[in-house]
């Protein structure tokens, strides 16, 4: 238990030492490489033993349930990203930089992984900020001046939105001292058992500040601006990792405190801001899908839909949309994964991430090629994939909620969606050839295996929700719920 | 809460420091120079140190002395030498495009001071702290932000958004300061070293902008659209 926690943590942190100790690329390539797997069977064992809450150092690290899920996510992102990244770095030919590159990369992975156990809501925005920090060099890599663009927009909407949340911890610390007095441990657990006595207008305040913050990083719209720069201008591994990965974890603060506020009883208005915020984002996802030429610029507006359609999940509340946001958060961090790394293995091969240029992709990438079509078809949220039961959960929530507008809205979008996104795949796969074969590199083994590793979990998913799974998600849910209900 | 029962001398001088880093902030609105940015920047710093060192003294909170000098070795004088440093690599002494004349955003900006006082006054009356030290300190907190988030539109250069960034967060921290002295000391030292980390990152990428784009005005990042 303790053990599974401290080599989760622990193993990113080897490879940021030993990588910029041995500045060898092929023992960094492998070392990280390595670390992934260990984190991610850490991840999965933490996930299946933790029954209560344990605690770490003075309180400021917890282990529970939901934050257990998170970790998992992150780590299946960071070992499917990190299996990729073996053979798209070396692509890149900057055989120099790759120490540094997998310093990085183990960095942001650790970064995230800390988020997710922070018990303490000033240290919660500590880690994401440092998220930020480490991912922005990950961003202007490649030193394009496209790629130093997207970071410098990264880092600046990103650190000014955060500060909106750190207006609003302080805000609700504030509510919390008139009636704790002036110093407490300001833990998750501690401002939810104040939240009841709590004055109601301080508590809002401070939610909203809180979601517009963390939303700013989870890119809910109309804060998303930075995403589709900087998920389209990193190298492919690390879109996968921003995508997948650190859009999660800034949502696991956004529910953290959406339970917070819950506890006080004070009407709808944060699940409805939650819900407004969610629409309006899978809307505006819709918009630049349907009219979009690049295709990682596809990706990252879909991110922006899908983060929509978790914010809906947890505004919707109750056992049903929780337990569908969780299920859709992995799915989607899989599928994600999956569609950026055949967005990348195409980038190689046509030297373009236009997509009218990219035609014929199955002439191309015979297996790896289905693999991607496969994938596209599950991001729509088309059966037989994960994301069908998981989104399918999410509307029998809005259905049975208040919100019933939002959940029509929502179907009809995700309609729209279906259309414009196979209809982009169906002109690269079965559009007119274009002059001349492609001249760029053709992707090595290390770029199909994690695609196979992404889909095969993703299609059991849709078939056949575990039995274990709905039990733990019952118990986030029962946890984030509390006992009133 | 400290600020409820303070003595009619504190509360006079916490004020009178709230009110001269507000106006500091518009000094900062105001000007098109960057240096003149810079020292209002660093000023409102030093500013927000002695405060520090006051609420420690008038609150009994000693670990506040620590934050103080903290604050200024970081924001009142690293900071400001970190800034001048990429000044002067950069060439850029003014703002050459501006969106708004210094005269309209000193509108704009006192327009957000009044929107301030008006939430503030209307969350100190929903809590019932109507005193006139909480009104402030949360009017001054808005409006640096708001400001902050002011600059950060309407100004292009690279410098003014490094500094409208850290306006942003030294709102912050002047309201903390006041209303809740007692937050966790880890966190305010972790926020100061955070702050100083994200520093060097735009040290960095400063460089780079100029290396790469050519400028270091945000009017030429459009490349990504769409």
């Amino acid at each position: 238990m303790t053990l599974c926690f401290i080599v989760l943590l622990i193993a990113p942190l080897v490879v940021v030492v030993g990588a910029l100790l041995i500045r060898r690329p092929r023992f960094a390539e492998y070392l990280n490489l390595l670390a992934s797997v260990v984190a991610f069977l850490a991840a999965t064992s933490l996930l299946f033993i933790i029954r209560t809450p344990i605690f770490f150092w003075h309180n400021y690290l917890f282990v529970d349930t939901l934050g257990c899920w998170v970790a998992l996510c992150t780590a299946v992102v960071y070992l499917l990203a990190s299996i990729y990244a073996v053979g798209y770095m070396r692509l890149l030919a900057q055989d120099k930089h790759l120490p540094g590159f997998y310093a990085l990369f183990a960095g942001f992975a650790w970064t995230m992984l800390l988020a997710v156990f922070v018990n303490n809501i000033g240290m919660f925005w500590i880690a994401i900020e440092l998220t930020t920090l480490v991912s922005t060099f990950l961003v202007g890599f490649e030193r394009a001046a496209e790629s130093i663009e997207a970071a410098w927009k990264y880092i600046i909407v990103v650190s000014a939105g955060i500060t909106l949340a750190l207006l609003g911890t302080v805000l609700l610390y504030w509510g919390g001292s008139l009636i704790l007095g002036p110093s407490y441990d300001m833990t998750w657990q501690v401002l939810r058992d104040v939240a009841p006595h709590m004055n109601p207008v301080l508590l809002k305040l401070g939610f909203l500040l809180v979601l517009a913050g963390y939303g700013t990083k989870v890119g809910l719209a109309p804060m998303h601006t930075w995403l589709p720069d900087a998920h389209s201008e990193g190298p492919t591994p690390v879109s996968a990792m921003l995508s997948g990965a650190l859009l999660n974890t800034a949502m696991l603060g956004i529910v953290r405190f959406l339970a917070i506020v819950d506890a006080a009883s004070i009407g709808s208005l944060p699940h409805t801001a939650l819900v407004v915020l969610g629409i309006f984002s899978v809307f505006i996802g819709t918009l630049f899908i349907v009219h979009q030429e690049g295709i990682k610029r596809l990706m990252a507006y879909s991110s922006v839909e899908h983060m929509g359609i978790l914010a809906l999940g947890f505004g919707f509340g109750g056992v049903l949309g929780i337990a569908g946001a969780l299920y859709h958060m992995l799915n989607h961090s899989l599928n994600k994964s999956l569609m950026f790394f055949g967005a990348g293995n195409s980038m190689r091969r046509y030297g373009t991430k236009e997509m009218p240029a990219l035609r014929r992709v199955l002439h191309e990438f015979p297996v790896s090629g289905l693999l991607w079509l496969a994938g596209a078809v599950a991001i729509t949220g088309a059966p037989p994939f994960g994301l069908f039961l998981s989104e399918f959960s999410i509307l029998r929530a809005g259905f049975s909620g208040s919100n019933l507008w939002a959940a029509i809205v929502m179907l009809v979008l995700l309609i729209i969606i279906f259309i414009g996104f196979l209809r982009h795949f169906g002109a690269m796969y079965f559009g007119r050839r274009p002059e001349g074969t492609p001249q760029g590199a053709i992707v090595s083994a290390w770029c199909v295996v994690p695609m196979w590793l992404a889909l095969i979990p993703l299609l059991i998913m849709g078939l056949w929700w575990p039995d274990g799974l709905m039990r733990i998600f019952d118990g986030i849910a029962h946890q984030l719920i509390g006992p009133t209900l | 809460m400290l600020a409820a029962h303070l003595d009619p001398l504190a509360a006079s001088i916490f004020s009178l420091i709230a009110i001269a880093s507000m106006l500091l902030s518009f000094v900062m609105l105001g000007s098109r120079w960057l240096k003149d940015y810079m020292y209002a920047f660093g000023a409102q710093s030093w500013l927000i140190a002695l405060l520090s060192a006051l609420v420690g003294y008038y609150g009994h909170y000693p670990e506040l002395y620590f934050i103080a000098i903290l604050t200024i070795l970081f924001r009142g004088l690293f900071l400001p030498y970190l800034v001048l440093r990429i000044l002067r690599r950069l060439h850029v002494k003014r703002e050459l495009h501006l969106v708004l004349q210094p005269s309209t955003s000193l509108i704009l900006g006192a327009i957000c001071v009044v929107f301030s006082l008006v939430v503030a006054f209307r969350i100190s009356t929903a809590i019932g702290f109507p005193e006139n030290i909480v009104v402030l300190a949360l009017t001054v907190m808005f409006t640096m932000k708001l400001v902050g988030f002011l600059i950060l539109s309407v100004r292009h250069e690279a410098v003014s958004h490094i500094l409208g960034l850290m306006l942003l967060e030294n709102g912050i921290f002047l309201g903390s300061q006041i209303l809740i002295p007692g937050m966790p000391l880890l966190i305010e030292l972790v926020v100061l070293f955070d702050l100083l980390v994200a520093v060097a990152c735009f040290g960095v990428l400063v460089r780079y902008l100029l290396a790469r784009v050519g400028s270091t005005s945000s009017l030429e990042l459009k490349r990504l659209i769409g």
